[in-house]
C-alpha cells in the first residue's frame, strides 16, 4: 500500500518545510533567550565578533565600491541622453543605501561567515563536541549560536554603513572624475532625495538580514550529517538558504517599508 | 554496596525512522559497579549510553537515573543530573580552540560557584591523575595524539567528580599499549572515587580488566547479564590473545547462550 506522502507529494514536501520551519523557529527561539540572558562567555562573543566583523571589512567595502561604480558605468548612458547627468548621484546612492549596501552586506556574509558557521557546528556535531557541551551542563544553542546570532545582528548593520559607504565613494568616483559631472549638483540631488529614513530602513533590513542569516547558517550546522560530505552539505544549504531567505524578506521588507513610508510621510498626489 | 540501581533500563526501545536499534532492554546497574557493554557495531552501545544522560529520548520505555525517569527531568534537573555523570566521549570530543587546560575547567567554569584559583589545583590534579605532564596543559587538541586525547577527555569528565562515569569505547583507534593505559585509568577511577562506570567496548582485554558484570547485545536486539567470568570459560585461548574478531566469535558463537545459562 502506498503511503499518504508517495501518493501526495507536494504535500509531504509541504508538510516537511512546515516542519522544518518549526524546527528553526523553536531554534531562534532558544538562542535568542541566549542572547537575553547572556549565557556565554565575552571572549566567545569577541572570537565570532572579530570573524563576522573585522575579518569581514575587506571584502565588503571591495563589493560596495565596485558595485556602486558599475551602477554609475550602466546608468550613465540612460540619464546622459536625457539630460539628467547630475541626477545619477540621487538614484545611485538611494538604491544602494535602500537595497544594495543591506543586501550585498548580507550575501557576502552568509558567504564568507554563514558557510563557515555551518562548517564549524556540523563538525562539532559530528565528533560530539556538541553532546559533550551538554553532558558539562551547557546548553549548546545558548553557549554557541547566541554569540552568532549577537554579533551579525549588531555587525552587519555597521557592515552594510560600510558598503553604503564605499558604493558612494565607487559612484561618486566614476560620475564625478570619469564622467565630469558637476559636482555641485551632483551632490545637491543627492541630499535632496537621499533621507536618512532611507539610510535607517537599509540599516534595519540588516539587522533582520543578520539574524536571519546567522540562525540559517547554525541551524544547518546543528543538523549536519556525519562525514565530510555531511560537513559540506551543511555549509552548502547554510548558503543557499541564507541567500534565498535573504532575498525573500528584501522584498516583503520593501514592500512593509515603502508601506510605512506612504503612512508617515504621505505625498502630495496622495493627499489629493 | 547499596541494592538501588544507580541507573536502570525499563524496557527501553530506540528506533531512528524505520530502523529498530534497541527493543526490550531491561537491566540496571548498582552503584560503584563497573558494567561493560559489549556488542557488534551497530547494535546501540553507544545509544544506551546516550539515553542515559538524555542526549536521546527511548521511543518505548524509560531510562531512569536514582529511580527517576531521565526523559521526564526539567531542563534543570536533567543539567543537574548531568553534572554528576561524567562522559568520555569515542574520539574524546575536546573542544578545538580551547586549550588541555581550558577543555578540562570548561566544566567547572560552567557549572560556576569556584573562583580561577580554586579550579587551576583541581585542573592540574585531574591531569596528574590521567598520567598528563604539566607541559601538556598549553597545547591544543590538534596537537594531541589518540591516548592523550583520551586521557584529556577522561581528566574533564572526572574534573566534576561525578557519581557515575560514561566510557564511549574508550580504547578504540589505539595501540595495545595505550589501551592497557587507558584501562588501568579506568580501574584507577574506580579505586581513587566511590564511582559507577559504565563502559561501551570492543575490548576483551578491557572486559577482563574492568568489569564486575557484562551486558552482550545482540543485533536482534536481545541482550545477556552476567559475571565476565562466564565469558572466558571454555575451550577459548583466553581474553590475553583477543582480538576484535573474537569479540565478534563470542557475540555470534562461543558466547551465545553462555551468559544466559550462568544466569
Amino acid at each position: 500500500m502506498s503511503s499518504p506522502g508517495s501518493r501526495f507529494p507536494l504535500m509531504a514536501s509541504l508538510a516537511t518545510a512546515l516542519v522544518g520551519l518549526g524546527d528553526w523557529a523553536l531554534f531562534a527561539g532558544r538562542a535568542f533567550a541566549g542572547v537575553m540572558r547572556r549565557s556565554f562567555p565575552a571572549r566567545e562573543l569577541l572570537r565570532v565578533a572579530f570573524e563576522v566583523g573585522y575579518a569581514s571589512v575587506g571584502v565588503v567595502a571591495i563589493t560596495g565600491l565596485f558595485i556602486g561604480m558599475v551602477l554609475a558605468v550602466q546608468a550613465y548612458g540612460q540619464f546622459h541622453t536625457i539630460g539628467l547627468d547630475t541626477s545619477l548621484g540621487a538614484v545611485i546612492h538611494i538604491s544602494v543605501v535602500r537595497e544594495l549596501g543591506p543586501v550585498l552586506a548580507a550575501m557576502m556574509l552568509a558567504g564568507r561567515v554563514g558557510s563557515a558557521m555551518a562548517a564549524e557546528l556540523a563538525t562539532m556535531r559530528v565528533t560530539e563536541q556538541l553532546d559533550a557541551l551538554a553532558c558539562l551542563g551547557v546548553d549548546p544553542v545558548k553557549y554557541l549560536v547566541a554569540p552568532r546570532v549577537l554579533a551579525c545582528i549588531v555587525l552587519l548593520p555597521l557592515l552594510t554603513v560600510l558598503a553604503d559607504a564605499m558604493g558612494l565613494l565607487g559612484s561618486s568616483l566614476i560620475c564625478l572624475h570619469v564622467y565630469q559631472i558637476d559636482s555641485y549638483h551632483y551632490w545637491r540631488h543627492t541630499q535632496e532625495f537621499v533621507k536618512v529614513w532611507d539610510v535607517l530602513s537599509g540599516l534595519a533590513k540588516a539587522v533582520v538580514f543578520g539574524g536571519v542569516l546567522s540562525l540559517i547558517a547554525c541551524h544547518r550546522g546543528f543538523h549536519g550529517q556525519a562525514g565530510a560530505t555531511g560537513v559540506g552539505r551543511a555549509a552548502t544549504e547554510a548558503f543557499v538558504l541564507s541567500f534565498v531567505a535573504i532575498l525573500v524578506l528584501d522584498f516583503f521588507m520593501a514592500m512593509f517599508i515603502n508601506t510605512l513610508d506612504g503612512l508617515l510621510w504621505p505625498s502630495p498626489a496622495k493627499v489629493v | 554496596m547499596s541494592d538501588t540501581p544507580i541507573i536502570e533500563f525499563h524496557n527501553v526501545g530506540m528506533r531512528f525512522g524505520t530502523q529498530q536499534v534497541l527493543a526490550g532492554i531491561e537491566f540496571a546497574i548498582l552503584p560503584h559497579q563497573t558494567v561493560c557493554i559489549i556488542g557488534e557495531s551497530g547494535c546501540g552501545k553507544t545509544v544506551l549510553l546516550k539515553l542515559v544522560v538524555g542526549l536521546l529520548k527511548p521511543t518505548e520505555g524509560e531510562v531512569r537515573f536514582e529511580g527517576t525517569p531521565v526523559h521526564r527531568l526539567s531542563e534543570r534537573a536533567l543539567t543537574r543530573m548531568r553534572l554528576r555523570v561524567g562522559f568520555l566521549f569515542q574520539q574524546a570530543a575536546l573542544f578545538d580552540s580551547l586549550n588541555v587546560f581550558d577543555n578540562v575547567a570548561f566544566g567547572l567554569r560552567a557549572k560556576g560557584g569556584m573562583r580561577e584559583a580554586e579550579i587551576s589545583p583541581r585542573v592540574r590534579e585531574r591531569l596528574q591523575e590521567v598520567g598528563l605532564p604539566q607541559t601538556a596543559e598549553t597545547k591544543m587538541p590538534a596537537e594531541l595524539s589518540g591516548g592523550m586525547r583520551k586521557r584529556v577527555g577522561l581528566a574533564r569528565a572526572l574534573a566534576l567528580d561525578p557519581d557515575a562515569m560514561l566510557y564511549d569505547e574508550p580504547t578504540t583507534g589505539l595501540d595495545p599499549i595505550m589501551t592497557d593505559v587507558i584501562n588501568e585509568l579506568i580501574v584507577q577511577t574506580r579505586q581513587r572515587r566511590p564511582v559507577t562506570s559504565v563502559v561501551v567496548t570492543h575490548e576483551m582485554r578491557t572486559v577482563q580488566k574492568c568489569a564486575d558484570r557484562v551486558v552482550m547485545l545482540y543485533p536482534q536486539a536481545r541482550l545477556e547479564v552476567g559475571e565476565p567470568q562466564v565469558l572466558y570459560d571454555g575451550p577459548a585461548d583466553g581474553l590475553a590473545t583477543a582480538t576484535d574478531a573474537r569479540v565478534r566469535q563470542f557475540v555470534e558463537g562461543d558466547a551465545r547462550g553462555r551468559l544466559r545459562d550462568a544466569q
